[in-house]
């Protein structure tokens, strides 16, 4: 019998009675990631990695029934064994792999193979049934490596400071925030929307190294953000506080920028195709290495990405998921306050917050 | 090519013309004098002949990446561009070359008249020296067609700027002909090569769009009234024994319309005249569809002329005895125009374009709503000491336009945008009722605010009746407003008729399906156009 299941509800194991990233409540809910169309509020308990739980303390609230547990150690539920192994995609993102008789099947939630500097290396794991996501599954997404994009990010802000421009660099607060802030260090001072800087903050109780940042308050002044590079989640990118700012560039930093259509929608000044999903060669080469009989390939390009796994022989299935809209999640998360204060997990419409 | 791809980058990622205007400063301050020349053809849309075919291009790139077609071809569709999709699916570069854009460009053209074996030995090493983004800019030299927003207005600025020269001058001088190989970028800006030339013609005059009420214009007896025709704008040039026939598109258009030649012998010399090419039947102007059939043609039969006989409504003097006229006001113009013309002997075809006489501004706008009956858009509003300006400027020059036609449509199908639209569902078609039955009138990409398109994209995926590949049959439920500014027949079209310029005006989510127009409609829209 297969170890997992699709339901209403998520991704269920029958025989360990637990969902992985469920999207409706459930008993027991094993987390791959803090991102919020992969954690919802409202399961009894959470069994996620150790520096996921800094980030469900913070977007679900405290009080939580959370379990951690580190990366390739196992615990046993009816007779189900879980373990952990690195994602690659976010801090504390992990790929779940359930043991059962003999069978192993890998859910891989989020991921990318290259290391960004920060969030713990990806690490293929063999079985029989993996369960990957098609976010970049056409082979026209293939990243340049991650320091000629920075090297590209640092021209740019350079640039910026040349003609007396605020540089605004647009990334969702948990992870790209992160390895921004890691990859640009001592570049210049960094400042960081409150949803940021809240979740650093977490992530240095729990012992991450983060680079220093300064929180932007309202006492912050324009001319110091100016000299400096500022850092906000999407859902800020077209807001009122932007234009206040000195001649304000915006930067995205998203996979979608690989294409100039996607750079032209988003209206900012540029683009850098930065992102914390696997290309295509990623992709591919992460499958094949799990040596997988039979792939499950969820949000994405579904569709096309489990076709030419069948055609290059390699048994596969759509499925249809609720994952792959962090950043519309991320909008409804954030709420504005004046120059921004948090409000997590308040729902509100994107109108309301720009 | 490294610092001309930067240059397009830039100009893409702005809408700002401020911002464009000074990355082309920039770019022409720093780019290599011999590029100069290159880009400024390109930009203004001279095109060097292809050399070689797009199906050869895209089947080397797929033999290539190593993709099967069926991918190459999703992957096109969600980019929206072959040559990008080209420059993102191929392998990356092993090593990269320096080589300047103007060398690309004239080695590109030697390809013409090679085999296809030399011609992709040479396209697979140019592909195997560029980054991905040099790439694009590379296969869009190739196809010659690039559209990155930059009006010939911008870069005229832009030019005048960097060089310190009068704009009007930049514009006559890369109006004029010239071969990006045969000019240095000085002499082009300077405007060496125009002086000797009989044929250069005058940048047009153009005019805003008038949206607010003609009484924000001040005293209607400050202004000149004309219809406002919809056919080819055209100059006609009449120098040394020579006459020239130009269209709006700086295209020379003299062959294609031989009715106009009797002016080489009536016109003097020295002698511009600016207006609109028609097709004028019996005295009265034809609907733009007519005049259609005579456009872009190398060779013209009898029966086109029968059908399609041509026009010139002229409203404008440029040059009267060589001597430039731009300087002075319309009215002055306006009276040696009318000289002009009717010193034409045997001359039923090059007509005044008559000047509306009205006598405040409520009378004007109540002649306006005649301007279907004889084929024209509405109505032009030239200030009378106006100065023919170069390209467009606010203020001296309006159009106030008729309303569009609208129709009342449900939309029946669906497909997906492309690039981060990809998941959207953006390009609609839209149908009319005939009888029982809807019939397809008009496809139209989006024109909805990015919520509504949100909307729309749900309804889709909840009513999808039908998936033919990227296309989904949706329950015909929701009723569209769709603007357009005309109508006629085809044989193309099941329907029997296309609209011209149909665009979303709005959603009518007040309508239900069973209250849109019908075939018959149209029809008789048709019908009265003629």
């Amino acid at each position: 019998m297969a170890l997992i299941k699709f339901t209403s509800k998520g991704i269920y194991c029958k025989q360990g009675d637990f969902y992985i990233d469920p999207w409706q409540p459930v008993n027991l809910a094993v987390t791959t990631h803090g991102h919020a169309d992969h954690v919802k509020w409202g399961n009894k308990a959470y069994l996620c990695h150790d520096l996921t739980k800094p980030i469900l303390d913070q977007r679900l609230g405290a009080d939580l029934n959370i379990q951690t547990l580190p990366y390739r150690k196992t615990l046993t539920i009816n007779g189900v064994q879980i373990s952990l192994f690195p994602a690659g995609h976010v801090i504390g993102s992990a790929q779940v792999r359930l043991e059962y008789k003999g069978e192993v099947c890998v859910v891989s939630g989020d991921y990318k193979v290259e290391y960004d500097g920060i969030s713990t290396e990806f690490e293929p794991v063999k079985c029989h049934t993996f369960v990957s996501e098609s976010t970049f599954g056409l082979p026209i997404y293939k990243w340049a490596p991650q320091e000629k994009i920075f090297s590209q990010i640092k021209d740019w802000i350079a640039d910026n400071h040349d003609k007396n421009k605020t540089s605004v660099l647009v990334a969702y607060s948990l992870g790209k925030a992160q390895r921004l802030i890691n990859g640009l260090d001592g570049y210049s001072d960094i400042y960081v929307h409150n949803s940021i800087a809240n979740l650093n903050e977490g992530f240095i109780r729990a012992g991450v190294k983060i680079p220093e940042t300064i929180r932007i308050t309202p006492e912050t002044k324009k001319e110091q953000l100016q000299k400096g590079i500022v850092i906000v989640p999407p859902a800020l990118a077209e807001g009122r506080w932007i234009k206040n700012l000195t001649q304000a560039a915006t930067g995205v930093c998203s996979g979608w920028m690989q294409v100039r259509a996607s750079r032209r929608w988003r209206s900012a000044d540029a683009g850098f195709a930065l992102s914390d999903h696997a290309d295509w060669p990623g992709l591919l080469s992460a499958i094949k290495a799990t040596e997988a009989e039979k792939v499950f390939v969820t949000h994405g390009y579904t569709a096309t990405f489990s076709k030419y796994l069948n055609s290059i022989g390699i048994d596969s299935e759509e499925v249809k998921t609720q994952y792959g809209n962090e950043e519309e999640e991320e909008k409804a998360e954030v709420v504005q306050d004046g120059i921004g204060n948090v409000v997590p997990g308040h729902i509100t419409d994107k109108e309301e917050t720009t | 090519m490294r610092r001309f791809t930067e240059l397009i980058q830039q100009l893409e990622m702005s809408n700002k013309t401020n911002d464009k205007i000074a990355a082309l400063v920039d770019y022409f301050n720093e780019a290599d004098d011999l590029d100069k020349p290159y880009v400024i053809a390109m930009f203004t849309g001279k095109k060097p002949r292809r050399p070689v075919a797009t199906a050869l291009i895209k089947h080397w790139a797929i033999e290539l990446s190593g993709i099967p077609d069926w991918l190459f071809a999703e992957s096109y569709h969600s980019v929206g561009d072959l040559s990008e999709t080209i420059a993102l699916v191929l392998p990356p570069a092993e090593h990269l070359s320096n080589r300047k854009l103007h060398e690309w460009i004239i080695d590109l053209a030697l390809l013409n008249g090679k085999d296809d074996d030399a011609k992709k030995e040479f396209i697979l090493n140019a592909w195997n020296s560029l980054e991905t983004q040099e790439r694009f800019v590379f296969n869009k030299l190739i196809s010659g067609n690039f559209r990155i927003g930059v009006s010939n207005k911008m870069l005229v600025n832009a030019l005048a700027k960097q060089s310190d020269t009068e704009s009007s001058k930049i514009m006559h001088s890369i109006m004029g002909k010239w071969q990006p190989s045969e000019i240095s970028y000085l002499d082009l800006i300077a405007g060496a090569h125009v002086n000797t030339d009989n044929s250069w013609p005058y940048p047009f005059c153009l005019a805003y769009a008038l949206e607010a009420e003609p009484g924000s214009l001040g005293p209607a007896t400050a202004w000149q009234a004309e219809w406002k025709w919809d056919g080819i704008r055209g100059q006609i040039v009449k120098r040394n024994g020579e006459l020239f026939i130009w269209s709006r598109g700086e295209e020379l258009v003299t062959d294609q319309f031989p009715e106009l030649h009797f002016l080489l012998n009536e016109l003097e010399d020295g002698t511009v005249l600016d207006g609109e090419i028609l097709s004028i039947k019996d005295g009265k102007v034809q609907a733009f569809s007519i005049l259609q059939q005579r456009l872009n043609r190398k060779t013209i039969n009898k029966s086109q002329l029968n059908d399609a006989p041509i026009g010139f409504y002229t409203y404008d003097l440029l040059e009267h005895g060589g001597r430039d006229l731009r300087e002075d006001p319309l009215n002055l113009r306006r009276s040696l125009l009318v000289k002009v013309i009717e010193g034409l002997k045997n001359n039923e075809v090059v007509l005044l374009s008559p000047v509306i006489q009205f006598n405040d501004w409520e009378q004007l706008a109540e002649i306006r709503q005649g301007a279907r009956e004889i084929n024209s858009e509405g109505i032009m509003l030239k200030k009378l000491d106006s100065l023919y300006h170069s390209g467009r400027k606010r203020g001296d020059w309006w159009k106030w336009k008729i309303n569009p036609y609208t129709v009342d449509t449900v939309m029946i199908y669906a497909q997906k945008g492309s690039g981060r639209r990809a998941n959207f569902f953006t390009d609609y078609t839209f149908a009319v009722r005939d009888g029982e039955k809807l019939i397809t009138i008009a496809k139209a990409y989006s024109g909805l605010t990015d919520k509504e398109i949100k909307e729309v994209d749900a309804f889709v995926k909840k009513n999808a009746v039908e998936k033919f590949g990227p296309v989904r049959t949706v329950k015909p439920e929701l009723v569209f407003e769709i603007a357009f500014e005309g109508i006629a027949e085809s044989k193309r079209h099941k329907a029997g008729l296309a609209l011209r310029f149909p665009r979303i005006a709005r959603w009518r989510k007040d309508k239900k399906a069973d209250e849109i127009n019908t075939l018959d409609d149209l029809r008789q829209l048709l019908q009265s156009t003629f």
